[in-house]
Parts: C-alpha cells; structure tokens; sequence
C-alpha cells in the first residue's frame, strides 16, 4: 500500500488511486504518423527499471492526474508534480535527462 | 491440583482458577494464565506431536512462536475447528479440547513411523528421483499417497461461526515488542505527546521481563518495574497498548499488518467481539523492539521429545510455575543457558550436567553456578541421546574428540546455541543484514526510512543496554514524527553480564541423524547432500530440502541450516547469504484478511430506484457488474423462455416497460463539450442542435470498440451522454484522462449523473397511450417529438426529462426523473399502462428486441478486438474529421484485412434450434481436429416475434459470405446448419421506429 | 515434427550421455553408501569465451530452450547466462497452474504444446515434476462469464482440447470445498473444467531442464548477470557479463521481468510493462482440495500442493516494479474472494506471501521472435501464465533461434504485430464482465 502525495491533496492510500502507466508519452500527429510511431505510443515502454516517471490519477478523491517519479527497485517516490509541468530540475539533474 | 510438575508457588498463573482441558481425549487440569504446552508440561506431558515427513515423536521445543513441533489442532465446537496451532501460544482457558496431529492410530503408536524406518530410502529431494514409472501412477497411485501422508492438521470442515474485522490506524509511532526496549520506546516517544501503538504477540507485555528473576531495575525486580512502568504507560491517552497482537509485514512507506486475536483465548467468545481484527497502520515511524529467538543446536539425536530451548525451560519455570524435568542436562555454547541452570537448581531441580562446548567458559553466570556446585563440564558436547518417546540419557564428550563419551541420564535436555535478533520485520522492509562474528549472528546493517531498532533484535542483549537503545529509539522516532522529545532517566539495573559465546554450528561427533528443521525434518546430512547434487544457492538448499519451509518459517533452524551449508561451501555464513524473509512473521487466518468483506459486504450492490416494484411483480433478478436488473418477470407457470416471449410479444405489439436507469450518464458542460465528443466519437457532433439525440460509437486510440451509447444536446454548452451500463465508470474515466492529460486547453466539465436519474423506458405501439394516460405536458405526436429528440416537461406530475430514443425498433421514450421519484414513476406508468395491457419487461427480453434489429451490445457482440468497420458501422464514422480517438488506430494494415471476423446474422436451417451463444462456425463440420474455425455466436435468442431463432456471430469476411451455410459443430450432436444473413431481422426499413 | 516431439517424450529411456539415471533402484543402492555418491545435477563451469548461443536467464523457459537446443537441434555449445540462481525468478514463485484452454487458435495451439510435452516430462527429463492433472475448475458468475467461458469450451473443443461445462452442483461434486448458494455476493452459475489441466513442481522443472541441458553440454552458469549486448552493425556478436565478456552467434533472451532491461541494452524498447503478481500459500493440512479452482470475475485461484499447502494465486500490483513485492490490499482482496467462494478456509492462515515480476504484454499473449537485431531472438510477455508454457515455449523457441525462422506454432507471436495490429488479445478474451 504506497503511500502517495497527490499535489493538490497531499499523502494518500495507494487505493485512492489509479496508476496510468508512463507519463510524459506525446500522442504523435495522426496525420503523419508512421505505423511504427503509431506503435511506439500505444505500446512501447520503457518499463524502467530504477526511476520512472508516471502518471497516477486519483480516483478516488480530486479525480485529478499527476505525474510522480517513483524508483521501481525501491518503489520510493522522488517528486509528484501537476500534469502538464516538466519533471523538477533536481529530478532531471540525477536522472541526467 | 494442576499437575505433578507444578511448582507449589511462583510464576504469573493464577492458582485459584484452574482450567479443565484435555489432549487427545485425556482429561487434565490447568492453570489461568498457562498456554496449552505449559498446562501440558505441567502434567508431565513431552510428546505432543509428530514431525512432518518421517513422524518422528516430538516435544515441545520452545515457548513461543518459534516452535517447530508443538503442533495441535483446537476444536471448540460449534464449528470452531482450528488446525496447527502451536501449543505454545495457544492460551488456556476451561473446556479447551486438543488433539494431536499427523498421526494414526495414537500419538505414542503412530503406523507412519514407518516411513522413519524407510529414512535411508528417502533423503533430501527423493521425490524428484522416483515415482516416475510407470508413467499414469504418479498421479493415480503415489501422489495420493504422498498427500494423505503430507499435510499437518485437518483443515475444518463446518461453516465459520465467527466475525473477523479490520481497523484502519495512523501513527506517529508503532513500537514493536512490549519488553524493556519497547517500553522505554514507548515511554519515550509518548512523553513527547505523539501518538504511540504498542503492540506485543503475547497476553502480556512485559517480554524477558516476565521470566527472568533475577534482575533489579531501580532497586525493584522485573515484574514490580513492569506493572510500575505499565501503570505510568497506559495512563497516557496518545497510547494505545495492544497485547495479543503480532506485527506480521512491514509493506511500503510504512504501512504494517498486525494481528490481533480478539477471542481466541476465551472459553465463550462474547458475541458482539471479532475473533481477530486485522489493524492496518500507516505509521511515521516504527520502533522494533522484537527480542531475539534462541537457537537449538544440531547435534545426533537432537529430537526427542524433553529436549528444549533453555530459554523456554526458564520461561516454564519462572512465568508458569512448571519444571520441565526432574534431572535436567543442559548444553550450551553461551552464559544464558547457565541462568536457567541455576533457577532450575533454585527450584529444586536437579542439573544433571551443564555440557559447554566452550573450553574455558568464564563469565558471572557460570562462575555462579560453578558456586553453587552444578557441574559444568567444558569443551564438552552432546554427541547423542537415547529414549523412545522421551529422553532419558544423554551422550557426552570432549568437543576435541579425544576422550569417549560418556552416558549422563536425564529427563530433559536444555540446549542453547546463542540468540538470533528478530529480524523479520527489518527484512521485509528491504533492511539489509550483516553478520555479527561476535554475536555469531545476524543483525541489522543499516536502518530503513521510518525505522528504529532496539534491544535485542539489534544485537544488545544486556538489560542495560535494551533500556537505553530503547529510549533512545523513542527519542528519535518521536523527533522524526515532529515531536520534541528528551530522553527519560533510566533506570538503574543489576542483571549479570554474559561473556562471548562461541560458535557450534554442529557438533563434530557422535553417530545419528542431527537435525536443523524440525518440522520439515530436514538433517545436516540432508544440507549437504543438496551441496553435493548442485544446490549450492542458498535459495536451492532450502528449496531442495524444504528447510525453513515450515509453519515456523524456520525461526529455529534457518541460521544452524545457514552455517552448515556455509561450512560445506567452505565459505564465512556471511557470503552464503541468506534467504528472504516473507511476510507473515507468523501465520495469519485468510478470515482475518477478508474481515466483513463476505457475501453482500464483498462487493457494493446497486439497485434501482423501482427496484421493489420489480420486486413485487415477481421479477427474476441478475447480476450486471454490481447492479443487480430485472432479467424477467415470469407469470405463475412460466418459465424463462415463456416469460421472455410473451414481453417481447408485448413490447412490439401492445407496450412495454423497461428500467433503464443502470446506463451510465454523465453531464457534459463547457464551451468546448461539442468538441470533446467530436474527438471521443467517431462521428460528427458540432451541428447537433439543441433539443436533439445522436448516437456514437467511443474507440479506444487502437481502433477498438470501446463504448457506445445516445448523447442528447441540452444547450449550447451542455449534453447529457449515456453510456452502457458496465462502461459507465470506465467511459467518465476516459473522458477525465483525455481531457487532463492530452487536451487541457478544452473548456468541459464531466459529471458523473448515473445515480441522479432514474430512467423507466416505455416502448410499443401503446407507448404514447400509456404516458399521456400517466399524464403530460408534453407534445408526443410524430410531428413534435419525432425519433432521436428529446423534451423537458412533465410525466404523472413528476418533473421528467423525456428521450425519444429506441433499443427496440419500436417507437419508444425513455423517461428520466430524479432518482428518488423513480418508484413513483414507475408505479404511475403500471396503473396508468393497466388498460392497454402494459407489460414490465427484463434485461432477458431487451437483449432479444435489439437483437432482432441487429443493435449490438459492446461487450458482447465485441470483445476489445472489434473495429465500427467489423460491425458493419462505416456509416458511423466521420469521413470529414481529421481526427478522432481510434481513426490512426483504425488505419493499421491489419484492421483493414478483408478476412476479419464481421457481424452477421445467422438464421439455423432448423428454426426451433436456438444456438448456444460462444459457439464456433465451421465451413466443413467432417474436417478432423483441430478444425478451422471461421467465427462464433455472439448472441442467440428464441425470437417470439419472428417465430424462430435468431443468431448474431462474427465471421470471417462475413458479409461476403452472406447467403453461404455455415456449420455449428457440437459436442454429442450432429452439427448445426447456419445461413448467414444480414444481421437485422426485423423491419429493416425503421418504419416502426419512426411511426 | 511436433508429434516426433511428444513421442521421442514419453519414450523411455533418453540416451543422456553421463547423466546419472533417477530411480527407486538408484536411490537404494545409493542409500547403501550414505547418499555420498550422488552427482551433482549439473556442473558450475566457469564462462568460456565464446559460444554458438548463449541463453539469457536461467529460468524455466531459458533452460528449457537450451535442453531443447541440445536434444533437438545437436546444439550444444550454449551457455545459459543467469544473474542469480537458477530458476529464481518467476518459476521458482508462481502457482504451479497447468492447462491449454486458451481462447484464440495461437494460444490454444502454443499452450496445448506444452501440455503435451508436460504429459511426458518426467519421463523425458528423468526427473519427477510431478505433473498432476487433476482438473482446472473455471468459475463463472453470471450470464457474461457463462457466455466467455462457453466460447472457449466450444473453441477448445474443436482445437482438439479438452474442456467440458459444469453445472454448479456439478462443479461442487467435482471441488466440494466450494460454496455454490445463492447468499454469495456474485454465485457460482457454473464452471468450465479441463481435466488435463493440473499442477506441476515448479522448482523441480527448472532443475529437470537444467539437469538434461547440462548432461548434454549446454554450460549453466549462474551469478552471471548480462550488463551489456554487443552489436556489430544490425548484428548481435556477444553480451558483456559481470564474468567478463562472452561472444555468441546468436542469443536469446529469456529474461522475463527483466526483458525490457536486456533489450534495452541491445538500443529497443519493448511493448512489456513489468508489474509484481503476488501468491501465498496457507499452512500445510491434510489433502481437502482435489482441483485448481480460478474465479477470472472475483479474481482468485487456488490448488492445494502435494505438501499440503493451500497455494493461492491473487492479482497483479497496478505499477511498474522490480521489487518482487507487491501491495498488501491485493493479497487482502484474494484472500477476501477465497473465503467468499470456500468459506471453511477462513480458519487457514496464510504461511508466505511473495511476488513475482511478471512482463505484460498489451494483449497478454507472449512473444518469441526473431528481433530487429540479427542473431537476436527474444521469449518474453508471458504475463501471469508463463509457467504452464515452460515446455512448449522452450521448444518452439529453441527452434526458432536454431532455424533463424518461426515454428509454425510461434510464428503468430512476433513482435511486429504491435505495429500492424494483428494483436492475439487474450487479456479481451478473458473479458471483464459488463
């Protein structure tokens, strides 16, 4: 049961919320998407193993989603922060991207 | 009198209450406040059980939750049936009635035994060598066998007749261990003012405190401390003291499990109590205060029944009263053993020898036995035991193997091979380990976030030292949580010190099998023959011999069994590794995790507003998701299909009445709502005006059918959706998602109205008579409310939004009030329908009315792998719009494949024949197997209305095939003849629609 | 050639090389000596420096492969490349279910493979994997599960596979511990039963292969973990190791949790997201429960093992996890459906609870392909039912990288259907109800 820190209602029961995969995956124009692109969005992950940043959405409160940065190996969180925003500088200088 | 072995005074039983109970049918007597295994030791009882694998005779090895043999099952009646139950948990009380387990036909005569004469036959892993021919018996004649002979107790076998409850806590601070570290911790971290669990698995907190006498904290002794420390404790309101109450996991960001056993040591459990409550705790902090589990050690023989933990021995004594032998051998490789000794020697037992592998023990406790005269024998081991069902002598010699042994006669034989912290927790908590060449065992390495560890279980072992660690751990769990805590004082303590133990991982001598697991009957011979094979890992041993897989999870073994594979490595323990702890610490009943959750309370039930009037006509009731609908409402006499027919007869040929209200319904408001369904449906939704209905078809961004449903326009800026009524969650979802993740810049609000409307279909010629009968204002004609509209006004006084949309090919309004005027809507349209024959009709009958226009249902005629263009619905979508959810998807190379499995229709050769719905169609029905199937019945139903059978299917490039026969293979029967048709069969034109 | 394969299974005697045989008669003349003369199961070579193909992951499905390779194809310099120990990862956690009633001709026809091979393992392997059929009870809940469960009963079927339809008093006669009354919060409205279905040892199944590879040639070497693939232009030509580099003409990995990790490491990325499934087992009791019993709609499933343990299977975590962990809520809700639909277990107490990482794929079908890397296959995507594939899975993939081409039996399973959409969706077919 993690424990998870939704931006806009703080710490709350990992049954409060639903996790919605890889964040930040751009849905390519569909105009001019390849196959393979169109396949890249759908399908492929990273599936990181150390650091991930994905989105969460919690159901059962706001009904908003966020994007967290979570250590798959630890499953310890390293920043929540509002759908839309870049990941923390701090994030991007350890994860080096 | 309670027992030959009882003590005439001492221990924190009470004698002035004592307990009838009886094992394996013998009646004894106990005393309030014993366990099973003290009240049985009390009586002089040793053998209890017999092991696993060969059903050797076992005793009771310690007092607590690491026993290994002590095994019994409970029956209190009344269904109250418990097995494996260890007897040194189990508390006593009046009534208790025991068995032995794993037996036949008596403890003491047990047939299987023989399997024990076979053990040459049988080693580590035997059966992964044998039992292989001939090839059909391993599953006909020895796995039977092996199962009956397998198992411990007998699972019960009558219902449940009690309540198991969960509770929901946070924190500031769990300590875990109510013994002198965890009360310090306790103590500390509540002076601070935060809020503080205490639990401990035993009835009373106290831990070593409550059996060992000869401390002295503050001038008293432990137990005129503890209840003084308690007293203070539990007068504080920030704590909460939980006894009988196991921390078994440690999940993430500190999230425990406890158990607490409400009942269970009660003769009458009080109805209104839970037998056991699951706590679930979200804790700042965690303070492990967990002690620390002797070791026994591994020696020939080391099994018999009266061989025992010197530490439990101690415990039997001072906390319970019981001497556990008259003549008592010990054999040690540490001082604690030699405090037992001496309370023994104190009570009058007789020490027959203190047997120490060290060569020249020195510290306080041995050089006080030395002075009372017990006779210590050092650089001795036990190289062996005699005696059947109980030990009467032991074997010792020099560790140095240079002199013979000699025979020194016993009753009992008290081992000590040094002290394991209780590290379970830690572990769980990914708290790495490192191995303590002092301790001779494993400690923690390093704290976890949120953790602190005192006392014992962090390797300090003295009394001082657990007081201070614990208080400190209080300090800094308190601190963390954000309280500004101060070390209390300490007190002052006399408790002898210990010298260095040494390590004896296994005792060099003597002949005979020396035993590590007890319960799994797992020998060092066993270990190292997995070396030999192989099995080197760690995690391969244990595997391979099933040692530490018992129900003791290998508390009392799993360090010998380490050791020893570390030496036939050749390696230090520490590079052996070790394995990984699992939760639960202890076992834990499967009641305790499902708590209330059971039948109505597993999952919530939804019913509709006129769900009683559907009730009171005699509806038949089906489960859709969690909504539990109407299915049908049968006459006296009738059967389903008889019911079913004269509704849907009713609904296209007088008028019928549906209870529509589980679809799903969400209210779209925003500047921007036109343009979110134009990028969720398939179709176009800009010039939809007001007033008006349309329907759509919702993809997923793969192509695939993932919703449909009617969307009316109620203004500019606002539409009311529908949805199918298991999408209703899935579909707002979906909405939510795209609309916060992928187009922000959208102006629509999503609302949830499932639960706000109740909708009452009327359908059928008579449909206009029955709600102007009701009583309206609103204009039903042709001309004024034609098909796919909807009006505001009023039905039978009730405020009423009505859609004029249609699941049937009849003309049909779905009138929607607020939820609560359901019942009234309802009622209003039966009276008001009573003279033109109204007829309720079910779920049942729905499916078959839409099902002969050829309407789909998502989910059943597709499956999350059915594109609009398999269903035929290219009509459906937007040639105009560069783009909708699922149009990329959708222009995959595979989507547009010719040979996908299309809607049809399927008319059988025989029309009385009704297909079995997931049937498969063939081309050839002689083609051996494995057939080539073309596709399968989605939907089949008799069809009162036509007069025969319908069927809707999906099939192979199925609209090229229309007019071919298909066949229906089925087992037992001759095959079904299929003529794929069009999938609409009824009034293809819609003139009944729109009529 | 697929039939050679069960046939040449369930003859007797292999012709394993050195390999000490396994019987009651060598356990007896063993038993003489003390057990001191037994063989180790298979050697702990040190890596060489090359090898024709190299295996990644010395799970059930790698060693599998690598038997394979030997047995079938005379391939025998293979190494078999595993970070930890050998079959610790998911064989060594998973429930042990056995059967082949899948939906779609594929699966049924990869899944029922393996189930023939099953049915001779232990002869095959010398070793005893103690394959039980004793039965898979499928549950249904209503009319929708009634109608997914009927589809696979009718295409099963036709496919050859057993899998018959049960009324609920039948499914009781057959599993008694189960509550069929109509007081359950969703009732047993019938059940689907595969009476080839059953359990196997898991561990024992590594172990056979691992033994049979290794008599053949085939190098295990464990502690070895892959830390790098070295391409020469589209071209695999070996993986660094912590052991040193290790050149390969070919490689296949079969890393299951970890295969995006490996892939990555080859520069692609995979549609595989890699989620903890838990499973528990009770104390051990004397024999009560004679079948597998899985309920899809209130998601349990449950066997009881030749120990006597009730082994009960519970639902995958909602996240990405290489923690082998897992949420406490979802032991807690199978545990919840357990008592619930067998009531008299409420007594039992769960003695271990573990998680495997298990790698989903979108539509819960495996892949074992050839890979846009020549000399690169992969096997992965078994999601929560790899284990029941062991067999066929090793065979058709040791196959495929022998071949340098598909078996027919895994040629659906490629990776490019993800682009195209040709998509074997059993995750639809086991459908959730509506």
């Amino acid at each position: 049961m993690l424990l998870i820190t939704c931006p806009w209602c703080g710490p709350r029961a990992e049954i409060e919320f639903r996790c919605g995969g890889e964040a930040h995956i751009a849905r390519p124009d569909p105009a001019t998407a390849s196959d393979a692109d169109w396949e890249r969005y759908l399908f492929l992950r990273e599936n990181a193993k150390g650091v991930t940043l994905e989105r969460w959405w919690h159901v059962h409160g706001c009904r908003r989603w966020f994007n967290a940065a979570r250590d798959t190996t630890t499953e310890e969180f390293l920043a929540f922060y509002r759908m839309g925003e870049p990941p923390p500088a701090t994030l991007r200088a350890r994860l080096g991207r | 009198m309670s027992g030959a072995w009882r003590l005439p005074r001492g221990g924190r039983v009470d004698r002035a209450r004592p307990l009838r109970f009886s094992f394996d049918g013998k009646a004894y007597t106990g005393l309030t406040g014993d366990t099973l295994a003290a009240a049985l030791l009390a009586n002089g009882v040793h053998l209890v059980a017999r092991s696993f694998k060969y059903h050797r005779p076992r005793g009771i090895l310690a007092a607590g939750c690491e026993e290994p043999n002590a095994l019994v099952q409970l029956d209190r009646g009344g269904g109250r049936e418990d097995p494996n139950l260890r007897a040194t948990q189990v508390e006593l009380f009046d009534g208790l009635v025991a068995t032995s387990q794993n037996r036949w036909p008596s403890l003491s005569f047990d047939l299987a035994a023989t399997a024990d004469r076979l053990a040459p036959l049988l080693p580590a892993g035997f059966y992964y060598k044998t039992f292989m021919w001939p090839a059909g018996w391993w599953r006909r004649v020895y796995e039977p066998r092996i199962r009956a002979a397998a198992g411990l107790g007998r699972s019960p076998s009558r219902p449940d007749p009690d309540r198991y409850l969960h509770r929901h806590a946070h924190c500031d601070v769990l300590v875990v261990g109510a013994g002198p570290a965890g009360l310090m911790a306790a103590a500390a971290a509540v002076m601070s003012g935060a809020r503080v669990i205490l639990a401990d698995e035993q009835a009373e907190p106290g831990g070593a405190l409550l059996a060992e006498p000869g401390l002295r904290l503050d001038g008293m002794d432990g137990a005129a401390w503890l209840a003084a420390a308690l007293g203070e404790l539990t007068a504080q309101p920030n704590l909460t003291l939980l006894p009988r109450t196991t921390a078994f996991a440690w999940h993430d960001h500190t999230y425990l499990g406890l158990l607490e056993r409400v009942t269970d040591h009660l003769a009458e459990p009080p109805p209104h109590l839970p037998r056991q409550r699951l706590w679930r705790v979200r804790a700042r902090q965690v303070v492990l205060a967990t002690g620390a589990i002797e070791r026994p050690l591994v020696f020939p023989d080391n099994d018999r029944p009266g061989i025992m933990l010197a530490s439990a021995a101690r415990t039997y004594l001072n906390r319970y009263g019981v001497r556990v032998g008259a003549r008592v051998a010990v054999f040690t490789n540490n001082d604690s053993a030699y405090a037992t000794a001496l309370d023994l020697a104190a009570a009058g037992v007789t020490i027959a020898a203190i047997v120490d592998c060290r060569a020249d023990p020195g510290g306080e406790l041995v050089q006080r036995a030395r002075a009372v005269g017990l006779p210590v024998r050092p650089g001795a081991v036990v190289t062996g035991t005699q005696g059947r069902l109980r030990i009467n002598q032991a074997f010792v010699a020099p560790l140095d193997g240079g002199g013979r042994s000699s025979p020194v006669v016993c009753d009992a034989l008290l081992v000590s091979g040094g002290w394991n912290p209780t590290l379970h927790l830690h572990s769980q908590a990914r708290g790495r380990l490192r191995f303590d060449e002092k301790l001779w065992a494993y400690v923690p390495a390093e704290l976890v976030p949120g953790e602190q560890v005192a006392g014992a279980c962090a390797g300090s072992f003295a009394l001082a030292d657990a007081l201070r660690e614990g208080a400190q751990a209080g300090v800094a769990a308190a601190a963390a949580a954000g309280y500004r805590a101060e070390l209390p004082a300490l007190p002052a303590v006399e408790a002898p010190s210990w010298s260095e133990p040494a390590p004896l991982w296994r005792v060099p001598l003597g002949r005979g099998r020396a035993w590590v697991d007890l319960q799994n009957d797992v020998t060092a011979k066993d270990l190292e023959l997995a070396l030999r094979e192989g099995f080197r890992s760690i995690e391969h041993v244990k595997r391979y011999t099933t040692t530490g897989m018992g129900t003791d999870q290998g508390k009392t073994a799993n360090v010998n069994a380490l050791a020893i594979v570390a030496a036939g490595l050749g390696q230090g323990v520490e590079a052996v590794g070790h394995t990984t702890f699992r939760p639960p610490y202890t076992p834990v009943t499967f009641g305790a995790f499902a708590g209330a959750s059971r039948e109505l309370q597993l999952d919530p039930l939804r019913r509709t507003p006129s769900h009683a009037h559907a009730e009171a006509l005699g509806a038949v009731f089906e489960d859709v998701g969690q909504w539990r609908r109407a299915r049908y409402f049968p006459q006296p006499g009738e059967d389903m299909q008889a019911a079913v027919g004269r509704e849907c007869r009713a609904a296209r040929q007088g008028v019928g009445l549906f209870d529509a209200s589980t679809l799903g319904k969400i209210d779209l408001q925003g500047a921007d709502a036109a343009e979110l369904l134009n990028r969720v449906y398939t179709n176009a939704w800009a010039k939809l005006t007001v007033g008006r209905c349309r329907y759509g078809l919702m993809l997923r961004d793969d192509g695939m059918v993932l919703d449909d449903g009617v969307t009316a326009r109620l203004g500019p800026d606002r539409f009311h959706m529908t949805t199918t009524t298991g999408g209703a969650a899935r579909v707002l979802a979906w909405l939510e998602e795209w609309l916060q993740c992928e187009w922000p810049q959208l102006r629509v609000f999503c609302t949830s109205v499932t639960e706000q409307w109740a909708a009452i279909g009327v359908c059928g010629p008579k449909a206009r008579d029955v709600i102007r009968a009701a009583g309206t204002d609103i204009d039903l004609s042709r001309e004024a409310f034609p098909h796919m509209s909807f009006r505001d006004g009023s039905v039978a006084g009730l405020p009423a939004r009505v859609f004029r949309i249609s699941f049937t090919g009849e003309i049909a309004f779905e009138i929607n009030v607020p939820s609560g005027y359901g019942g009234a809507l309802w009622e209003a349209l039966w009276q008001a329908g009573q003279p033109f024959g109204i007829t309720p009709y079910g779920t049942e009958a729905m499916h078959v009315l839409r099902a002969e226009k050829g309407y789909i249902i998502v989910g059943q005629e597709t499956d999350g792998t059915v594109t609009p263009l398999d269903l035929g619905m290219d009509w459906m979508i937007s040639k105009a719009k560069p783009d909708f959810i699922g149009k990329r998807g959708m222009a995959r190379p595979d989507l547009a494949r010719a040979d996908r499995k299309q809607l049809v229709g399927l008319l059988t050769r025989d029309p009385t024949v009704v297909l079995e719905e997931g049937a498969q169609l063939v081309e050839d029905p002689a083609q051996s197997l494995p057939m080539r199937m073309i596709g399968h019945v989605t939907s089949a139903y008799h069809s009162a209305n036509l007069g025969r059978s319908i069927a809707l299917g999906l099939v192979q490039g199925g609209r090229e095939r229309i007019g071919q026969t298909l066949w229906v293979p089925m087992p037992a029967q001759p095959a079904i003849a299929v003529e794929v048709t069009r999938p609409v069969f009824l009034d293809p034109e819609n003139r009944r629609l729109n009529g | 050639m697929v039939n050679d394969a069960y046939r040449r299974g369930r003859s007797a005697a292999p012709s394993h090389g050195t390999m000490q045989r396994y019987s009651i008669f060598s356990l007896a003349r063993n038993a003489l000596t003390g057990h001191r003369n037994w063989q180790a199961a298979w050697r702990s070579p040190e890596p060489r420096p090359a090898y024709e193909v190299v295996i990644v992951g010395g799970g059930g499905h790698g060693l599998a492969t690598a038997y394979y390779l030997a047995k079938e194809h005379g391939i025998t310099n293979v190494a078999v490349l595993e970070k930890g120990w050998l079959g610790g990862g998911n064989t060594g956690r998973n429930t042990t279910v056995v059967r082949s009633n899948y939906l779609y001709d594929e699966s049924a026809a990869i899944y029922e493979h393996s189930m023939k091979l099953w049915e001779g393992l232990a002869q095959e392997l010398n070793y005893n994997v103690m394959f039980s059929q004793r039965g898979v009870l499928m549950l249904a809940h209503g009319s929708h599960d009634e109608q997914v469960l009927k589809r696979h009963i009718h295409a099963d079927r036709l496919n050859g596979i057993d899998n018959e339809w049960l009324t609920p008093a039948q499914a009781k006669a057959f599993c008694p511990p189960l509550n069929i009354g109509k007081e359950l919060r969703y009732p047993v409205t019938g059940a689907a039963l595969q009476r080839r279905g059953g359990t196997a040892r898991h561990d024992a199944v590594a172990w056979g292969y691992a033994r049979g590879a290794d008599a053949r040639g085939v190098d295990i070497i464990q502690n070895c973990a892959v830390t790098g693939v070295r391409r020469d232009g589209d071209r695999v030509v070996g993986v660094e190791t912590t052991r040193g580099y290790i050149a390969a003409g070919k490689v296949g990995v079969v890393a299951a949790g970890h295969t995006s990790v490996v892939m990555a490491m080859a520069g692609l990325r995979m549609p595989i997201e890699s989620v903890p499934l838990q499973a528990l087992v009770s104390e051990p009791v004397k024999p009560v429960f004679p079948c597998v019993a899985m309920s899809n709609a209130i998601h349990a499933y449950i066997s009881q093992s030749d120990k006597g343990e009730l082994v009960i299977g519970a639902g995958t975590d909602q996240y990405v996890s290489y923690g082998q962990r897992g949420s406490f809520h979802i032991a807690e809700h199978t545990l919840e459906a357990i008592v619930e639909l067998f009531p008299i277990f409420s007594r039992l107490r769960m003695l271990r609870q573990w998680a495997g990482i298990v790698d989903c794929t979108p539509d819960r079908s495996p892949i074992l392909a050839r890979t846009p890397v020549r000399g690169l296959y992969v096997n992965c995507g078994w999601g929560t039912g790899g284990f029941k594939a062991t067999p066929g899975s090793g065979h058709v993939f040791a196959h495929t990288i022998a071949r340098d081409e598909p078996h027919p039996i895994n040629a659906p399973f490629t990776l490019e259907r993800f682009r195209t959409g040709r998509l074997i969706d059993e995750a639809a077919a086991a459908a959730v109800a509506h």
